[in-house]
C-alpha cells in the first residue's frame, strides 16, 4: 500500500463499494518514541450488502483485538458487531503494518480505524441526504440503517448505499469520532469474534495449514549455540521410503509427508559438530554481564546526586538479577509455504506479517510484491514471533524441492530457538531522610532497558544509567537470541524499585502503602494506588507485619497498575503460594472491559512464572530446558483468587492493556514474602532454593 | 508394516491401511485432517492434544494406532453435535475461557472426559484433573469458572 497506489485497480481489487483509507498521522506515530512508522494505514469497506470488512495488519493471537478492532468500527460507523467481518495480518489483502506488540494496537491503530468509520459514517449520511432529500442533521443511523428522524419508514440501508458505489477517500485520524458519552457497542463486552473458531477446533493456525503434497520438514539443529556443522552424513535418512533430504547452504533438512517418518529421518542423520566454545552458564551469568555493559546512557536526571551521596544518613544499596525467560507459546514457531510460478505463499505464526514478508523477500531474491504472508490465529506470541526463522527455512525448502513444505519447531526448537527475554542487573543506591522521604534515587539497569523505570517517587536528587537495552548490546553479552518478553525490560525495572521502596519503608518502620503516598505527587497513580488498597483492604503496619502481604506501582503502555497480593511462604521447602492478587488499573477509556479484565487476569497469572520458577538454565551455548518438565510455567493449580477493579478514567484516550498488569508481579510478590519471612529475594525467579537459602 | 485399523472416529466407521505404531496425533493431523488437536509438547506434559478415548480423556501424543483398534476416540471436532455447541465448548465461550485458543481445544476435551466420569466433581478434583493442561495466555481463572459452571448444571449432557 505504501509508494504508488492506483486508486482505480485497488477499488477494483476490492470489488468497489465504500472504501475508507486512513494514514495515521506521523505527529501522533513520534510521539510513542518507538519509531513507529509514518504510513501506518488502515481501510474498510462497506460492500452492497451492507456487510463491512476491516482489512488491518495486525494478528490476533489471544489478546482479542480481533474483536475490540470491529468494536471500535461499529461504533464509529453505526453497525452492530455482527455486520463486521475482519481480515487480519495478510500481506496480500491489508495495509503496511510494523507489527502486533507493545500493546499498541488499541493505542495507535485504534484511532486510525475510529476515524476511517467515522468518515465512512459522513459518507453514508450525504448520501442518504441525497437519497430520502433531507438535509444530513435530520437523519440518524441505527444498526446500518439511515432514517429519517421521527420517520422511521423513511429510510435506506447502507448496502443500498453502497451498491453501484466505487468511491475512495482518504483521512487522517482527526475525524469526529463519537464521545464516550455515545458509545453503543465500545464499552460493552460482546462474546469475541473468535469464540466459535476456537471451541471447535475450527480455527486454523499455521502448522493447521493442509496443501496437496505438503512435505514436513525437520531441520537438524546444533546440539549448542555457536557450535558449527564440519561435516553430515546423511546416507542412512536417503534410503528411507519417500524422504527427500536437503542440504544448502547452512540448511540441513529431512522431509516427509508423514511428521513422524520425517523425524525418524532427522535421527538417522550423523551430524559432526565442532564445539562451542565455552561460556558462562545460568549463575555466572551476571557477573560475565556486567563485564560485558557497553558506556551508559544517562537519564532523568534531576537535583545533585553525588551531593546528595555524601550527604545521606541512611543510605540503602540494593542488586537484583533476573536470568533468562522463556516466551513458550502453546503453538510453537510453525510456517506453511508454497512457491508456484515464481510467487511465494507463507502461513506464518508471526507478530510481523509485513517485515516477514519483506525478509523472505530478501532470503529468495523476489520481489516483495512476488509474497504474500498469510496470518492465521496466532497461538501465543508475548514477543516472541517477531523473529522467524521457520519462515525462511520453509520458504527455502519450498522453493528447492518445488512442493509445498511445513516447518513446525518442536518444543525443544522452541526453547532453543526462542528470542528470551534477557537476564539482567539493577542496582540502586538511595537515601531517606528522617521524615520518611526519599532524598536519593541513583539507578544502574544493565540489559533490560529504561522501560517503565520511570520514577514517579518525588525524589530530589535522582539520575537513572541505562547499561544495554533488552535487545543486547551488540558485543555478544549474550549467548543466544534476545527479545521483547510481553513488557519488555518493565517486569525488572518494576521488580527492582518497588522491592528497593520496600527496603526502605520497612528500615523507616512505615507501612508500604504509607509509604508510596508520602513520597507520591502523581495524582494518577495515587488515585490506583488506593482504589487497590482499598479492595484489598489493606490496613496499614509495617512490614515485616507476618501477614504476607505485598504491593507494587507499574506505569507501562501508557496505563497504570497497581497490584496488591497476599502469599504463604511454607517455610520448609521455600515454597510460595499466592494466594490472592487485587488489581487497580487506570487504562483511560475502556474499550472492552470484559476483554480488558481477562487480559489482566491473564498478564497476573503468567507473571507468577517468571517470578516463582520461570529460568532458562544453559551452560555456555548449551540450552538445558528443552520442555515442560524442567522448566516449569503455571499451572491450573497455581491460580491465586484474582480481584480486578478498572479505575474510570474516560479523559484520557484508551491505553494498552495486554502488558501492564503483568509488570508490578515481580515487586508485589517479593514484598509480599518479605513481609511474612522477615526475608528479601533480590533474584527472579524466587525458586523454592531460592526462598530457603533467604530464610536459613 | 501397514495393516488394517478399524475404530469409530466422532461417530463414525474409520477403515485405515496403516502402521499400527503410528502415533494417534499425526494420524489425527496428516491422513484425517483433523487438525483441532494440537502438538504442544510431544511428551505428554501439556494436554494440547487431548482427545478422548472410550469415554476416558488421553494424551494423543502417547496413544498409538494399535491403542485404538476398535475403540471409539472423540477429538474436539466430532463435540459439537447437530451444528450445536456442545454445553462445555458453550461455557467456554460465555465465560471467556480462552485467549490465543491453542489450548482451547484440548482443554475442552480434557473437561469432557473428566465430566463424564464425574458430572459433579469438586473443586479440588477439578483442579487436579486439568493440571496437566498448560495455558500460557494462563486464561485459567475462566477456564475454571467455564468447567464448574457446566458440572454445577443438573442434567447437561457432559
Amino acid at each position: 500500500m505504501s509508494g504508488t497506489f492506483d486508486r482505480r485497480s485497488f477499488l477494483r481489487a476490492v470489488g468497489g463499494g465504500i472504501v475508507v483509507l486512513v494514514r495515521l498521522r506521523p505527529t501522533a506515530a513520534l510521539a510513542q518514541g518507538r519509531g513507529y512508522p509514518s504510513d501506518l494505514n488502515a481501510y474498510l469497506r462497506i460492500g452492497d450488502d451492507g456487510r463491512v470488512t476491516v482489512f488491518s495488519g495486525k494478528i490476533e493471537m489471544g489478546q482479542g483485538v480481533m474483536t475490540s478492532l470491529a468494536q471500535m468500527a461499529a461504533e464509529d460507523l453505526g453497525v452492530g458487531l455482527d455486520a463486521i467481518e475482519m481480515v487480519m495480518g495478510d500481506t496480500d489483502r491489508c495495509p503496511w503494518d510494523m507489527g502486533t506488540f507493545g500493546s499498541l494496537t488499541t493505542r495507535m491503530f485504534g484511532p486510525a480505524l475510529r476515524a476511517a468509520a467515522a468518515e465512512a459514517r459522513q459518507i453514508l449520511l450525504r448520501l442518504a441526504s441525497e437519497k430520502l432529500g433531507v438535509p444530513k442533521d435530520r437523519l440518524v443511523v441505527e444498526k446500518g440503517v439511515v432514517s429519517v428522524k421521527g420517520e422511521p419508514t423513511r429510510k435506506v440501508s447502507y448496502g443500498a448505499l453502497a451498491r453501484g458505489q466505487a468511491l475512495l477517500k482518504t483521512v487522517d485520524d482527526k475525524a469526529a469520532q463519537r464521545t464516550v458519552a455515545e458509545f453503543t457497542v465500545m464499552g460493552g463486552s460482546p462474546k469475541r469474534l473468535d469464540g466459535i473458531d476456537k471451541v471447535t477446533g475450527a480455527g486454523k493456525y499455521a502448522a493447521d495449514v493442509r496443501l496437496p503434497g505438503l512435505l514436513h520438514a525437520r531441520v537438524l539443529r546444533p546440539p549448542a549455540h555457536g557450535a558449527k556443522l564440519v561435516r553430515v552424513d546423511t546416507s542412512e535418512a536417503r534410503k528411507m521410503d519417500g524422504v527427500t533430504v536437503v542440504e544448502t547452504d547452512g540448511l540441513v533438512a529431512v522431509l516427509h509427508t508423514d511428521p513422524e517418518t520425517a523425524e525418524a529421518a532427522l535421527g538417522r542423520l550423523r551430524p559432526e559438530w565442532s564445539p562451542a566454545p565455552p561460556g558462562a552458564d545460568t549463575e555466572g551469568i551476571f557477573e560475565h554481564l556486567l563485564g560485558r555493559a557497553p558506556q551508559p546512557e544517562v537519564r532523568g536526571v534531576k537535583g545533585d546526586v553525588e551531593a546528595a551521596r555524601a550527604a545521606a544518613t541512611r543510605r540503602f544499596e540494593s542488586t537484583f538479577q533476573k536470568g533468562y525467560v522463556a516466551h513458550a507459546p502453546m503453538e510453537p514457531h510453525a510456517s506453511t509455504a508454497t512457491f508456484e510460478n515464481g510467487r511465494l505463499t507463507v502461513w506464518a505464526s508471526t507478530q510481523t506479517p509485513f517485515p516477514t514478508r519483506d525478509r523472505l523477500a530478501q532470503v529468495l531474491s523476489l520481489d516483495p510484491k512476488a509474497v504474500r504472508v498469510v496470518t492465521p490465529y496466532v497461538g501465543g506470541g508475548f514477543g516472541g514471533k517477531s523473529a522467524g526463522l521457520q519462515s525462511d527455512e520453509a520458504a527455502r525448502l519450498a522453493k528447492l524441492t518445488g512442493r509445498p513444505v511445513q516447518v513446525a519447531f518442536s518444543r525443544a526448537e522452541e526453547f532453543f530457538h526462542d528470542t528470551f527475554d534477557p537476564a539482567c542487573v539493577v542496582k540502586i543506591t538511595s537515601a531517606l531522610d528522617g521524615a520518611g522521604k526519599i532524598t536519593l534515587w541513583d539507578y544502574e539497569v544493565y540489559f533490560a532497558g529504561d522501560r517503565a523505570a520511570e520514577l514517579f517517587y518525588d525524589v530530589p536528587h535522582a539520575r537513572m544509567r541505562v547499561f544495554g537495552g533488552w535487545r543486547g548490546a551488540g558485543n555478544e553479552a549474550h549467548r543466544f537470541a534476545v527479545g521483547p518478553w510481553r513488557a519488555p525490560g518493565a517486569n525488572m525495572n518494576v521488580f527492582a524499585r518497588e522491592s528497593h521502596v520496600d527496603v526502605m519503608a520497612a528500615a523507616a518502620g512505615i507501612d508500604p502503602v504509607e509509604f508510596r503516598l508520602r513520597n507520591m505527587g502523581d495524582e494518577r497513580m495515587r488515585r490506583v494506588l488506593q482504589a487497590a488498597a482499598q479492595a484489598f483492604g489493606w490496613t496499614p503496619a509495617a512490614a515485616p507485619s507476618r501477614r504476607g502481604w505485598g504491593v507494587a506501582c507499574g506505569i507501562d503502555s501508557a496505563s497504570y497498575s497497581v497490584l496488591a497480593v497476599e502469599v504463604k511462604v511454607d517455610r520448609s521447602s521455600g515454597k510460595v503460594r499466592v494466594e490472592r492478587v487485587v488489581c487497580a488499573q487506570d487504562m483511560g477509556v475502556v474499550v472492552n472491559p470484559e476483554g480488558a479484565t481477562m487480559q489482566i487476569e491473564g498478564s497476573i497469572t503468567m507473571g507468577l512464572g517468571y517470578v516463582l520458577t520461570e529460568e532458562l538454565r544453559f551452560r555456555g551455548g548449551e540450552v538445558l530446558d528443552t520442555n515442560f518438565d524442567s522448566y516449569e510455567v503455571p499451572r491450573l493449580s497455581w491460580l491465586p483468587r484474582i480481584e480486578t477493579v478498572l479505575v474510570k478514567n474516560d479523559a484520557v484516550p484508551p491505553q494498552g492493556g495486554g502488558e501492564p498488569a503483568i509488570v508490578p508481579m515481580g515487586g508485589a510478590i517479593a514484598n509480599a514474602v518479605f513481609d511474612a519471612t522477615g526475608k528479601r529475594v533480590y533474584r527472579l525467579p524466587m525458586t523454592p532454593a531460592r526462598v530457603k537459602a533467604a530464610l536459613a | 508394516m501397514p495393516r488394517a485399523v478399524s475404530l469409530t472416529l466422532n461417530g463414525k466407521p474409520v477403515h485405515l491401511e496403516a502402521d499400527d505404531k503410528r502415533t494417534l496425533l499425526w494420524v489425527l493431523r496428516t491422513d484425517l485432517g483433523l487438525t483441532g488437536t494440537k502438538y504442544g509438547c510431544g511428551v505428554g506434559l501439556c494436554g494440547s492434544c487431548t482427545v478422548v478415548v472410550d469415554g476416558k480423556a488421553v494424551r494423543a501424543c502417547q496413544t498409538t494406532l494399535a491403542d485404538v483398534q476398535d475403540r471409539t476416540v472423540t477429538t474436539i471436532e466430532g463435540l459439537a453435535r447437530d451444528g450445536r455447541l456442545h454445553p462445555i465448548q458453550q461455557a467456554f465461550v460465555d465465560k471467556g475461557g480462552f485467549q490465543c485458543g491453542y489450548c482451547t481445544p484440548g482443554m475442552i476435551m480434557n473437561a469432557y472426559g473428566l465430566l463424564l466420569a464425574d458430572p459433579h466433581p469438586s473443586r479440588d478434583k477439578v483442579i487436579d484433573a486439568m493440571e496437566g493442561n498448560i495455558c500460557r495466555c494462563s486464561a485459567y481463572k475462566r477456564i475454571l469458572e467455564a468447567i464448574e459452571s457446566v458440572s454445577r448444571t443438573e442434567g447437561g449432557r457432559p
